[in-house]
């Protein structure tokens, strides 16, 4: 991979010294490189890189509806750039796990049905109010930064890369979403109970996230068990919280099951639009 | 600061030394084809032009993020949905660029989203049209900002500075777009009968509506000499088009699809292009309310700023605790 | 700042592009406070690598000089020759000077 050149064609307009308007893509590892590598994951791994990128993937398709919605224009394209993250995690974890049962991403993303998808209740979860989507990116935010953290240390390199590349893009969302936790909470008594209602509607599918799978006893060290990065979520969690003077909801976990493929009732139409135009013209390309 | 923006307009009757002093300056600042920059005199005209010019642009981005918006959820591929949804938000940024360059002017954005919001502002029509088919993506792409590069490259050397720094940067953010709805197209109209059928048929509705981009032709097109002699406009409207024509005409060639215009050729004798004519009735409508999603787009917009009217208000109500904090500390 | 309620104030956004570059203005936003501020220069300005540091400045916060007064700031190094090397002729062609 060779970074490309800068682009050149409007040096004659304008000041071409001005250097703020220099481009260029940059260096990074892409879904394309993975989609095309050597090294292919064994049935375990590709099972566990199939939920992170079903979780990213759901999750990226929910923010893209905020674009062109936003309660501003600047955060049409905040909430924009999240979506693109989680789409580019979605796409590498997609890649690598397509890669064990020789698939591409979009087989994956658009020919499985509703019960084969291992995403997690939360993110399935609808928008609601801009204060809906905010408490959503706390809660999961903090979650995969936890996670991608602790995957670094992955004994699979393409999980350990693929996570070094996620963890500074969720780092920004972290901190994207603890911001406007404090503004919403602090902000007006109209907000602060918006943002009460969105925690009492979330809490419900929080605990999901931190049940372990017998999977992850058997991946050994290329995993990392969800209920080992709980008690660290929590105190930032509730950190958070009490700086923006939010209380813990008292209302029970929900008995969710995603990861079985047991699903909330919300998945099915995020996949019948996801995938309805690909499912029109199968084998098709784009 | 008011002194500067009283200014006036060509024709009020007698200025005082200071404007006189102040135009005589902007007509040389014209003239060296160098740029007025904001805290310049200038005609109040001149002002009053480029923030019409302006914001009708940037509402054109704005509001032509809907049609897109539309396919993000549906796109075909994971591949495309990134593409599509870098570039609809890239049509954000536009849109904010070219706020920016208006606020310099003098004039808020809150001022100007409210005029869209209340259907007094204009712009371009083509987005009043819905995106039915996914190879809308690739029209849209190819032919709307095809016609939308034609028309600012000349604009990155307009005479008022932020303007030009902005379609600079816009130019250079839009070059991808308008190769990724061309390789769209290219990959349907290389793929089934469906996909190719669907490719034509985004091509014949939208071919019209591009060349009508550039406005009413020159015999029609009021505002233009004012802004030609300002040098905020370059080349006229009829120029760019057979520009933009015979740019396409070429490139339609390498999608193996056709435009949809039987008269369309190249005139040796007079060395134009020669297209059918053009709906002028119906573009008229659609810029008066009457196209077929008018409603719609304005509708979406109002929406999403009613709704996030509480955002806005707990954002700046926590910012005036914190100086309150800030000022007791 | 004499906003109505809801309305958020005006910033100005500089882009440093690489070390050893100055910022440079890139153009402006909206934003409620100096920090979310620096968040959306970061997603709107630097999209596609534009930039490795921001600085965002109320907008208000911004001193001008006045364009009328051209003459009086910035015309008198004008016809000061002597200030640049161009200046002094007769030591042409002595090596390393």
């Amino acid at each position: 991979m060779s970074a490309s050149k800068t682009d050149h064609t409007f040096d004659s307009f304008g000041d071409s010294s001005a250097s703020a308007t220099r481009v260029t893509p940059g260096n990074a590892l892409r879904p394309e490189d993975i989609a095309i590598q050597q090294e292919k994951p064994g049935e375990l791994v590709a099972q566990y890189a199939l939920r992170l990128g079903d979780d990213a993937l759901i999750l990226a398709q929910r923010l893209s509806h905020w674009i062109s919605r936003g309660p501003e224009l600047e955060e049409d394209i905040a909430l924009g750039n999240i979506a693109l993250d989680q789409l580019g995690h979605a796409r590498s974890f997609l890649s690598y796990a397509a890669l064990a049962w020789d698939k591409t991403e979009d087989d994956l993303a658009y020919f499985r049905e509703e019960e084969d998808f291992r995403s997690l209740h939360i993110f399935e979860q609808p928008n609601g109010d801009f204060g809906v989507t905010v408490m959503r990116q706390l809660i999961t935010s903090i979650y995969q930064h936890l996670l991608y953290t602790a995957l670094l240390d992955s004994s699979d390199e393409t999980i350990a890369a693929i996570s070094a590349k996620a963890v500074k893009e969720i780092d920004y969302h972290r901190d994207h979403a603890i911001a406007w936790t404090l503004r919403l909470g602090l902000g007006t008594e109209e907000s602060a109970s918006r943002m009460r209602h969105a925690l009492d509607i979330l809490w419900p599918y929080v605990g999901e996230i931190f049940e372990d799978e017998e999977l992850h006893a058997q991946l050994g060290d290329v995993g990392v068990a969800p209920s080992s990065l709980h008690a660290a979520w929590e105190e930032e969690f509730t950190s958070v919280l009490k700086d923006a003077e939010l209380e813990l909801p008292t209302v029970p976990f929900a008995m969710a099951r995603g990861r079985r493929g047991e699903h909330s009732e919300h998945l099915g139409f995020i996949l019948a639009e996801m995938q309805v135009l690909a499912r029109k013209h199968p084998g098709a390309t784009w | 600061m008011a002194a500067q923006q009283k200014g006036s307009g060509s024709l009020s009757a007698v200025l005082s030394p200071e404007e006189q002093a102040g135009q005589d300056r902007f007509e040389q600042i014209i003239a060296d084809d160098s740029r007025i920059e904001p805290r310049d005199w200038m005609p109040e005209a001149y002002r009053k032009t480029l923030t019409r010019q302006m914001s009708q642009h940037a509402h054109s981005e704005i509001i032509g993020m809907q049609p897109e918006a539309n396919w993000i959820t549906r796109a075909p591929s994971l591949k495309r949905k990134a593409i599509l949804m870098a570039k609809v938000q890239d049509e954000a940024g536009h849109g904010l660029y070219l706020y920016s360059g208006t606020e310099t002017l003098g004039t808020p954005r809150d001022v100007l989203n409210d005029q869209l919001m209340e259907g007094k502002a204009k712009y371009s029509s083509i987005f009043n049209y819905p995106a039915r088919s996914w190879a809308d993506m690739g029209a849209i792409g190819w032919l709307v900002d095809g016609a939308a590069i034609a028309n600012q490259v000349p604009l990155c050397r307009a005479s008022f500075g932020p303007y030009g720094r902005a379609m600079v940067r816009i130019c250079k953010e839009e070059s991808f777009h308008q190769r990724q709805g061309f390789e769209i197209l290219l990959e349907l109209a290389n793929g089934t009968e469906a996909q190719k059928k669907m490719a034509q048929d985004a091509v014949n509705r939208f071919y019209a509506p591009s060349l009508m981009m550039f406005g009413p032709p020159d015999s029609d097109s009021p505002n233009s000499s004012q802004s030609t002699a300002w040098k905020i406009k370059r080349f006229s409207n009829d120029e760019l088009r057979q520009r933009f024509v015979g740019m396409i005409a070429e490139q339609v060639k390498v999608l193996g699809l056709t435009l949809p215009d039987p008269e369309l050729r190249f005139d040796e004798k007079s060395g134009t292009w020669i297209h059918m004519d053009l709906d002028w009735v119906e573009f008229k409508a659609v810029i008066a309310g009457a196209g077929p999603c008018n409603a719609q787009r304005l509708q979406r917009r109002r929406d999403a700023h009613n709704e996030g009217a509480w955002v806005r208000e707990a954002a700046a109500a926590y910012a005036a605790k914190m100086a309150r904090k800030t000022e007791v500390a | 700042m004499t906003e109505t309620q809801g309305t958020w104030p005006l910033w100005e956004v500089f882009v440093r592009s690489s070390r050893g570059l100055s910022h440079v203005h890139a153009g402006s936003l909206h934003a409620p406070d100096s920090e979310m501020a620096l968040r959306n220069a970061r997603d709107l300005y630097t999209r596609r690598n534009e930039g490795i540091s921001l600085w965002v400045v109320a907008s208000t916060d911004i001193i001008a000089s006045d364009p009328d007064a051209k003459g009086m700031y910035f015309e008198s190094p004008q016809g000061k020759d002597y200030r640049h090397a161009t200046y002094y002729v007769k030591s042409e062609g002595v090596k390393h000077l």
